[in-house]
Parts: C-alpha cells; sequence; structure tokens
C-alpha cells in the first residue's frame, strides 16, 4: 500500500517531524519504522492530505534523528532537539542567577552535544541543573581527547589529588557508559569500563546504590547515516547531577484539569520561566493568562505569579476573568507571555466599533459579555513592549513568543524598545514557511516621556500591521507548494 | 480576589482620569490560611500603595492593628510583617464589587476573581 502513495517533497511539511507509534497502530503504518526518514516524511504527508491520520494512532512529534541537539553542563544534554536553540540562553540566565559568568572552554561549540564550562563550583552545577530542563546531566571533567591515547594522557595528568576522595578504598562507585549517535553492545561498554583500568580505582563497585557515578561519554558526531567506528571525542568525568527534564512529564498538559486550545507545552513553559530568570518570591505577570500554563512553570520555581485575559470560558476552570490596568511602575520582576497571534485564539481587546454604542439595560449584569474588537498583531506588541517597560523592575526581564513568516523574516523585524535590551532571539520552527520566536528582554532603564511610544510608527511593524494580516500569511503557504522555494529565499536574504 | 491584586487595581473606564484606590463592597469575605513567607512580604511591601491596602483592609473589617503610616525597619519586624502577610494574602474576597471612585461604575467580583471587562460605551 505504502508504494502506491505519490510522493511529495518534505518542504511541504515541518522539517522537525518524527513518528512514535502506539501498540495499536494499523499495519501498514508499522512500516513506516522501516523506512528511511525522507520517505518516512513524504508518506505521512500524503497521509496527512489524505486526512487518513486523522484520529488514528500515530503521534507526531518534534525531534528528527537527523539533527544534533543534546547538551549539558560540562558534558551530556539534551534530548529535545527542537530546542538547541533555546539551551545558551538557558544556561546563561541560571548562571546569572547564581551571579556567575558563562565561561565555555576553548572550541566551545554551540551546536555540540557536550559542552564543557570553566569557573563552576559543584554548587553552582547543582544549582544551574536543578533548574535546566535543556541541560540533560552535568560531570566533573577529569579528561577528555580524540584518541584512547589522549584520553588516557589526560586522566592521568588530572591531580591523583582531585580524584582520591571518589575513589579510596572506603568507597563505592560504578562507571557508565554514554553514546550519542550510536548504540554499544553490552559486552563493548565492559570493554571500555575495562580499558579504564589505569585509574586507581580503589572502592568497591556497586551497581546499585554507588556513593560515585563515573561516566565515559562518547561523541559519534551528529549524521545517524555514517556513524563512525570510532568516536570523534571521549570524555571521561564524575557525575553531579541531572536536569530538570522529568519536570516536563510531571507539569504534562495531559495531566491538567483545563486546559485550552494553546495551552503551552510544559517544557516550553520551564523553558521559558528560566529565560526569564525567574527566582524564588519574585512577581511574574502573564498578560495573555489563558489557563496558566506560563504561570505554573514559574510558581513551580517559587515565584508568586498573577495573570489576566480577556476570555470568560478560559478563565472559567477558576471563575471570572479579569483584566487589570496596574497602578504603579515597577511591581513586576518578569514578564513572561504567549500572546494570541489569531492563529488559534483571535486576538481581541474590549472596546467597540459603534459610533454610539447602545447604553447597557440596567446594571452590569454578570454574564454581559463585552463588545471585543481586533486587536492588530502591532498594536500587541507594542502595548506590550511599553507596558513591560512601565511595569517591570530594573533588571527584570520580559519573555515572549513572536510568529514569524519565515520568507520574510530578518532580526530588524523584532520590535524595540529603548528601555528594553534584546537577550536572546531563539527560533522553533513551526511549519516550512512559520515559525514562532522566543523573545527575551531585560529592562536596562526607566522609561522616560519621550520613551512611551518610540517605536510604534516603526515600518519594521508591516508584517504585523492590520488585522489578521499574520494569520493570512500563515494559511497561505499552505495552499501552495513554497516550501522549497520559501527557503531558498529565506537563505538569500538572511 | 487578594488585596494584593486590588493593591494593583485601578479603573480605566473612558474619561476617569483618578480611578485609584478602588472602593471595596464585599459580600463574602474568606481568610485561607496561606504560609508566611517574610522575604516576600519585604520585598512587596515597598511596591504597595500602603494608604490603599490599609483603607482596603478597614472596609472589610481586617485592618485589627495595621498602623495607618509604614514603619520604617519593617524588614526586622516580624510580627508586622505577619500582619501585613495577613491582609495582603490571606483575607480574599470572594462575592462583591469594586467601586470607581470616580465614575461610580461596579466592577462585580465574581468566585473570587475582579473583572474588570468593559461596556461597549465605556472603552
Amino acid at each position: 500500500m505504502l508504494k502506491q502513495l505519490p510522493k511529495f517533497h518534505c518542504n511541504d511539511f515541518p522539517s522537525s517531524v518524527s513518528f512514535f507509534q502506539l501498540p495499536d497502530a494499523p499495519d501498514h503504518l508499522t512500516e513506516l519504522l522501516d523506512l528511511s526518514a525522507d520517505e518516512r516524511l513524504s508518506i505521512l504527508a500524503t497521509l496527512l492530505r489524505q486526512g487518513s491520520l486523522q484520529g488514528s494512532s500515530i503521534i507526531i512529534l518534534s525531534p528528527l534523528m537527523d539533527r544534533p541537539a543534546r547538551s549539558g553542563v560540562m558534558a551530556e544534554g539534551i534530548v529535545l532537539l527542537d530546542n538547541v536553540d533555546f539551551r545558551l540562553p538557558e544556561i546563561k540566565a541560571l548562571l546569572a542567577l547564581r551571579g556567575k559568568p558563562f565561561h565555555p572552554c576553548e572550541n566551545f561549540k554551540e551546536q555540540s552535544p557536550f559542552w564543557c564550562l570553566e569557573d563552576l563550583s559543584e554548587d553552582d552545577v547543582r544549582s544551574v541543573m536543578a533548574r535546566s530542563v535543556c541541560a540533560k546531566s552535568a560531570f566533573e571533567l577529569w579528561g577528555h581527547g580524540q584518541t584512547d591515547g589522549e584520553l588516557r594522557t589526560s586522566l592521568l595528568n588530572y591531580p591523583p589529588q582531585s580524584m582520591s576522595p571518589f575513589m579510596h578504598k572506603d568507597s563505592t562507585y560504578r562507571i557508565n557508559v554514554y553514546t550519542f549517535n550510536k548504540t554499544l553492545l553490552f559486552a563493548d561498554r565492559i570493554k571500555k569500563i575495562d580499558a579504564l583500568e589505569y585509574l586507581p580505582f580503589e572502592g568497591t563497585v556497586s551497581l546499585k546504590t554507588p556513593q560515585h557515578i563515573f561516566c565515559l561519554l562518547e561523541d559519534y558526531g551528529s549524521d545517524p547515516n555514517n556513524i563512525p567506528q570510532h568516536p570523534d571525542y571521549m570524555y571521561f568525568g564524575r557525575w553531579i547531577a541531572d536536569g530538570q527534564r522529568e519536570l516536563i512529564r510531571t507539569h504534562s498538559v495531559k495531566n491538567r484539569h483545563f486546559i485550552g486550545n494553546t495551552s503551552m507545552d510544559a517544557g516550553l513553559s520551564l523553558i521559558m520561566t528560566n529565560h526569564a530568570k525567574v527566582k524564588e518570591n519574585d512577581l511574574v505577570f502573564d498578560p495573555f493568562v489563558g489557563t496558566g500554563s506560563l504561570l505554573v512553570a514559574c510558581s513551580h520555581f517559587g515565584a508568586y505569579v498573577c495573570g489576566t485575559d480577556i476570555d470568560y470560558n478560559t478563565i472559567h476552570g477558576k471563575g471570572r476573568s479579569s483584566r487589570k490596568n496596574q497602578k504603579k511602575a515597577a511591581l513586576f520582576d518578569a514578564i513572561i507571555t504567549d500572546p494570541p497571534y489569531g492563529i488559534r485564539e483571535s486576538t481581541r481587546k474590549t472596546g467597540s466599533y459603534k459610533e454610539n454604542p447602545k447604553l447597557p439595560d440596567g446594571n452590569y449584569v454578570e454574564s454581559h459579555v463585552p463588545v471585543s474588537q481586533a486587536y492588530h498583531l502591532s498594536d500587541i506588541f507594542t502595548d506590550l513592549l511599553n507596558f513591560s517597560a512601565h511595569h517591570l523592575v530594573l533588571g527584570g526581564r520580559l519573555v515572549y513568543w513572536l510568529p514569524i513568516y519565515r520568507p520574510e523574516y530578518c532580526d530588524e523585524m523584532v520590535p524595540l524598545h529603548p528601555c528594553l535590551q534584546i537577550i536572546s532571539n531563539c527560533e522553533q520552527t513551526l511549519s516550512s514557511h512559520t515559525s514562532r520566536r522566543l523573545i527575551t528582554m531585560e529592562k536596562v532603564k526607566e522609561p522616560e516621556e519621550s520613551d512611551s511610544s518610540a517605536h510604534l510608527s516603526d515600518p519594521r511593524f508591516s508584517t504585523y500591521q492590520g488585522h489578521n494580516a499574520f494569520r493570512e500569511k500563515y494559511f497561505s503557504g499552505l495552499n501552495k507548494r513554497c516550501g522549497k522555494d520559501d527557503t531558498k529565499y529565506f537563505n538569500e536574504n538572511k | 480576589m487578594k488585596l494584593l491584586t486590588h493593591n494593583m487595581l485601578t479603573s480605566h473606564v473612558k474619561g476617569v482620569t483618578n480611578g485609584y484606590p478602588l472602593l471595596i463592597k464585599a459580600t463574602e469575605v474568606k481568610v485561607n490560611q496561606l504560609d508566611f513567607n517574610p522575604q516576600f512580604v519585604s520585598r512587596m511591601i515597598p511596591k504597595l500603595e500602603w494608604g490603599a491596602l490599609v483603607q482596603a483592609a478597614e472596609d472589610l473589617g481586617y485592618r485589627q492593628d495595621l498602623p495607618g503610616e509604614l514603619v520604617v525597619d519593617y524588614q526586622q519586624n516580624e510580627e508586622f510583617l505577619k500582619k501585613v502577610h495577613r491582609v495582603l494574602l490571606e483575607v480574599e474576597v470572594m462575592e462583591g464589587f469594586l467601586k470607581c471612585p470616580e465614575s461610580g461604575r461596579e466592577f462585580p467580583i465574581t468566585k473570587g476573581i475582579p473583572n474588570m471587562l468593559l461596556n461597549d460605551d465605556e472603552a
């Protein structure tokens, strides 16, 4: 059956799609798993176009395993390939919370799954890992190298007095072997561990409850179709801490009592919280709170949260909605939000187009739904930036999503404000022609009279000018085969 | 609605220049037990409109002996911080109205959430 399906080019489809199969998947879908990534994509695109997958048992998840993506403080890292872009700002923000600078070692590559950082104490690393959802594990690096010989030399140069507290004869330990982009047989892992015999291990091995865990980490590059025989690089170190990836499960949207159609994914909510440097006892505000996913993540890290929304029904999980105006300046330590783009939620604000609106009958009836009017995307961002400039504390951060029509995007389109400095700008691809960017800004000065509308008339906002202009662009790509050409256009104009 | 929230709300009916502070007319008030966090209360105090908080507590009958002027060394004064904690975070208006001091417009509070949305002619 599969072979009869016409092929579609992968660019018709988000580049970061892969498939996870449930046990009750129909037989013909099972075969998908044996195909190459390219073939799978084209078939899935076909099935989606035919509507065959509606209600069926395939879950589409990003990531596709052909892009590198793991990271970590001083080593192994992240699993969600989609979030590669988010790692550096997260780690930097978490280090800044500790008052520590980000000092990568020589040869640092942002795209690498392994990062080595310098000048950090074990407590620093623990505090970063207690928050990070991008980093998988952190290690104290004892040695590294491209070959077994190099690794050995490097390890033997590590000061014995730094090793001995973890290797003396009353201690218990185990050694793990982690490989990136390759799976080793059990026997091969044992061989690798045995080859480390030159290290002065004096303690007893305990697989279940060791006091210390050591890891050999091997990097086999990032191309799954061309896995080398020997690792490109090796690291050996003492395990310190794991990141907070399990939080993504505990806070999963699936476990919530009440969600909406744009509830933010738990992992991204936590990443936004980290980008915003939210810490204990902070007051965090979300002007488009919706079902509160972002605030759930903030409160997990000990912040006090508040939010507003225009939508009665959405907030009804708790009761009535509210839209509040802040009385005073410099109130919030962070503002994190996911504004409505008008794709899945309409953009509205209170107000009316009528010149002489009818007076309401009687008093303010409980069930009265105020007329809302179209809210241009450009106005949403202008209002959001102005609001943040006035109500953030100095050094406080605004973190929000900006929708992007990729063929037209350039960095200059990101809204600016004289009081807010851009800290990071990370892309999450949604399809061949659209993506959203997570923008982090920090308040660097108090607003003055002249600042209030400084960027209002800027022509850069044309993309977001006009109600539903972005929505029209968003959907335009679905009707034409623009993927390949768009990408080309996009690259040329970068 | 906690009084912390009330402290941040203002009436934004068209034409109103001074819509702050909103008067509270409560028909149901609840007091929740909440963990006392002196650091958070200390950090919030300088951000508060103190007069508005005291007035709101007074109107609800929960002022007790909260002073009209902010004490100077509040950071060290745990007893004082506990009082602020109580009015700021524990006292919650569940049902009632907020009234704009200038226009008299009333905003309903239902199930603890104030509805500040305006009608067609007011925005």
